[in-house]
């Protein structure tokens, strides 16, 4: 798959032909060596004229030939270009043609410093590949590239992405130019925007044609996403689009603009065990029509200062901080920080503060799902008890509840059933209206629901159970029995 | 009929009442009142006298959940002692059955719209009435209680809990003003005096 064979000729012929520039022929030919696309344009340009004119033999030996270092190569097809010919944008001026877009690319179009702007790529694989647009600002597409404008049959999933291509030329420059490696699962992301007004007009016709697939959503700006782009040309007959839009596509007569860079660092996650000490404090900032309720609460406390207070037991806790600054820090460091929370708040206690993986979020995730967690409820009944009639509940084992969506998050979540088990109770009477029950439950169980009910919505209930109206007057958590994040020498 | 006390960190209970104004509710002419509605938020606590332990409270808490459940009300002939529920009927229409509602998502998507003045069940007595019960409140119809179909006597045994009819999710925009033409325990307490007054008098 590395270079041209005799079955892309045709290929070859129609998109040169077409104004395709030399690496978008490339990807439609499914050529997957990421060298050969940092060969400099010119030479491209020249080999496929020759690989067309040329027989078999001849076209194994020409110069696909990936023994040469494609930097240096690069540099010196830059300087023959000439520092004059670039514009604003750093990419060569364009001398207009004399005839349309269509212009036959064998009539040495290649030795004159001008470049037809490629029908499929608008330029990015041309001179947004050389070096010194590596320097200058870039702007994303914002319309899809791939049209289905070959009758062939081919895949689409063979053919190279442009976003591929353009990583596999411009990574090595940039690796070049700031002295740092380049790696595509970075958390370090370099953004390049890139539009294309005058292609923009251009697809409007899919919103008639598929109407379906543009449905204006409140936050976004325009209907073409780029989803809806993708389902729509999904959806659309072969017929219907060719009536709209030409195949092959034409020249553009500009190149696409770049608009800007952006540079990301991926989101860092700090995770911990934390512990309550206040009934009134929420874990989430409990805030209704703009007016806060309770005063902070454990997110707050820990984000502000990386710390929580907490009691008896400690739960597990993450938190993501969004691009930061400075990502790497010392075992020491962090247990500075778990200082530093730990002192400022005696609401909130801290142990295990360590950095994490995104993934490792995932498990704790999980967890949530697959783990237990022990609980003391404080109990209330109507009529009375006495000591025999709650003693029966130490012997349930692994009772399973039904549990529909409780009403008092029923606004906010979908209305579900869920079957979750409580594992183990013990009981402990306290008076004739009281006791207090410690449970083990599955991770994700209701517990004020299951004690009282929840209007008949959880199934079986300690109501049920005990032939009363009972009702939860404290719940706490003893412990989550996951053993995440993994715990520190303190 | 006591509110229940505020537990926990966020929920509570109020109640409100709607009376019929005459006409609509097809019962008798002493006490009219074809539904009761229980509004709940943040789940929970049921009937409650005085807990022997005072539960924490939170100062004011204002609702934050929209979710209204309707219940009958403690007036509502089906609840006087002598009745015997015969049948519950959610198929209001030939077309359209409660018990066919289904909704998805988190926004309850698929839900029957409900006005104040659409029927939720037809209830037949052995004394050969049948009462109709009206959402009064305005909303997506949620879940009804299907638990009383296959148990009637759980409507009156405990009518404010799980012998409810319906859950209603009022539209966000329309949550503060919903309870806007329903009467508070205390209102309805008054209602019922003078309508015991007046047909006591004549």
């Amino acid at each position: 798959m590395s270079s041209l064979t005799e079955k892309d000729r045709p290929i070859v012929q129609l998109l040169l032909s077409a104004g395709t520039c030399p690496r978008c022929i490339f990807r439609f030919c499914r050529v997957g060596s990421q060298t050969l696309y940092r060969h400099p344009y010119k030479d491209l340009m020249k080999d496929l004229k020759q690989f067309l004119e040329g027989n078999q033999e001849e076209e194994d030996r020409a110069c696909f030939d990936v023994a040469d270092p494609p930097c240096k190569r690069f540099r010196h097809g830059h300087t023959e270009e000439g520092a004059d010919d670039l514009n604003q944008n750093g990419v060569l001026s364009q001398i207009p043609l004399a005839n349309d877009g269509n212009a036959d690319v064998e009539n040495s179009d290649v030795e004159n410093s001008a470049v037809e702007v490629c029908n499929v790529c608008l330029g990015i694989l041309q001179e947004f590949c050389e070096i010194d647009f590596v320097k200058k600002h870039a702007a994303w597409l914002l319309v899809k590239q791939e049209m289905g404008k070959l009758d062939l049959s081919l895949a689409k999933d063979d053919i190279v992405q442009l976003k591929e291509a353009y990583k596999w030329i411009i990574h090595p420059q940039l690796s070049e130019e700031l002295g740092v490696p380049t790696d595509g699962k970075s958390l370090f992301e370099v953004s390049v925007v890139f539009a294309h007004p005058e292609t923009d007009e251009e697809c409007r016709f899919l919103a008639t044609v598929c109407p379906d697939c543009f449905k204006p959503a409140k936050n976004k700006q325009s209907v073409f996403t780029r989803m809806a782009v993708i389902k729509a040309l999904e959806k659309i007959k072969e017929e219907d689009f060719l009536k709209h839009f030409p195949c092959p596509p034409s020249s553009p007569k500009n190149l696409c603009v770049a608009l800007e860079i952006q540079c990301n660092n991926g989101a860092v996650f700090v995770a911990g065990r934390y512990n309550k000490y206040s009934r009134n404090l929420p874990q989430t900032p409990w805030i209704i029509d703009g007016e806060r309720k309770l005063e902070s609460s454990v997110e707050e406390l820990i984000s502000e200062h990386l710390m929580a207070e907490f009691k008896a037991d400690r739960r597990p806790f993450a938190i993501e901080l969004v691009n930061p600054h400075r990502i790497h820090f010392t075992a020491e460091e962090m247990k500075g920080f778990q200082q530093t929370i730990n002192n400022s708040s005696d609401k909130i206690q801290v142990r295990d503060l360590q950095l994490v993986t995104r993934e490792a979020i995932g498990r704790m995730k999980e967890g949530e799902e697959e783990k237990t967690k022990t609980y003391s409820a404080l109990i209330w009944t109507d009529k009375t008890i006495q000591k025999e009639h709650i003693a029966f509940l130490d012997d349930i084992k692994e009772l399973k509840l039904d549990q529909k969506t409780p009403l008092r998050v029923l606004h906010r979540r979908p209305l579900a059933l869920r079957c979750r088990i409580i594992h183990t109770m013990k009981s402990q009477y306290i008076d004739e209206h009281h006791f207090r029950l410690h449970l083990k439950t599955q991770a994700g169980t209701y517990i004020k629901e299951f004690v009282h009910g929840d209007f008949g919505r959880t199934k079986p209930n300690i109501g049920s159970l005990l032939n009363r109206t009972t009702d939860i007057l404290e719940l706490d958590v003893e412990s989550v029995d996951i053993d995440w994040p993994p715990a520190l020498e303190n | 009929m006591a509110a229940a006390e505020a537990l926990g960190a966020a929920r509570y209970f109020t109640r409100w009442y709607k009376t019929s104004r005459g006409g609509r509710a097809r019962t008798s002419a002493c006490c009219s009142t074809p539904t009761g509605t229980g509004r709940d938020c943040a789940g929970a606590a049921l009937s409650t006298q005085g807990h022997g332990f005072a539960p924490l409270r939170h100062g004011n808490c204002q609702s934050c959940c929209r979710i209204c459940v309707i219940t009958l009300a403690e007036a509502h002939p089906l609840l006087q002692p002598g009745k015997t529920i015969t049948s519950i009927n959610y198929q209001i229409s030939p077309n359209c059955s409660r018990l066919q509602n289904k909704v998805s998502g988190k926004s309850k998507r698929g839900a029957q719209f409900l006005t104040e003045l659409a029927p939720l069940c037809r209830i037949a007595s052995s004394d050969g009435e049948e009462y109709t019960i009206y959402s009064c409140i305005r909303g997506r119809l949620i879940e009804v209680n299907e638990n009383i179909l296959s148990n009637p006597a759980l409507l009156q045994e405990k009518p404010s809990t799980e012998g409810y009819i319906a859950v209603v999710l009022p539209k966000f925009e329309e949550s503060k003003s919903v309870t806007q033409g329903l009467l508070t325990p205390e209102e309805y307490k008054e209602v019922l005096l003078k309508r015991q007054n007046s047909s006591s008098g004549s």
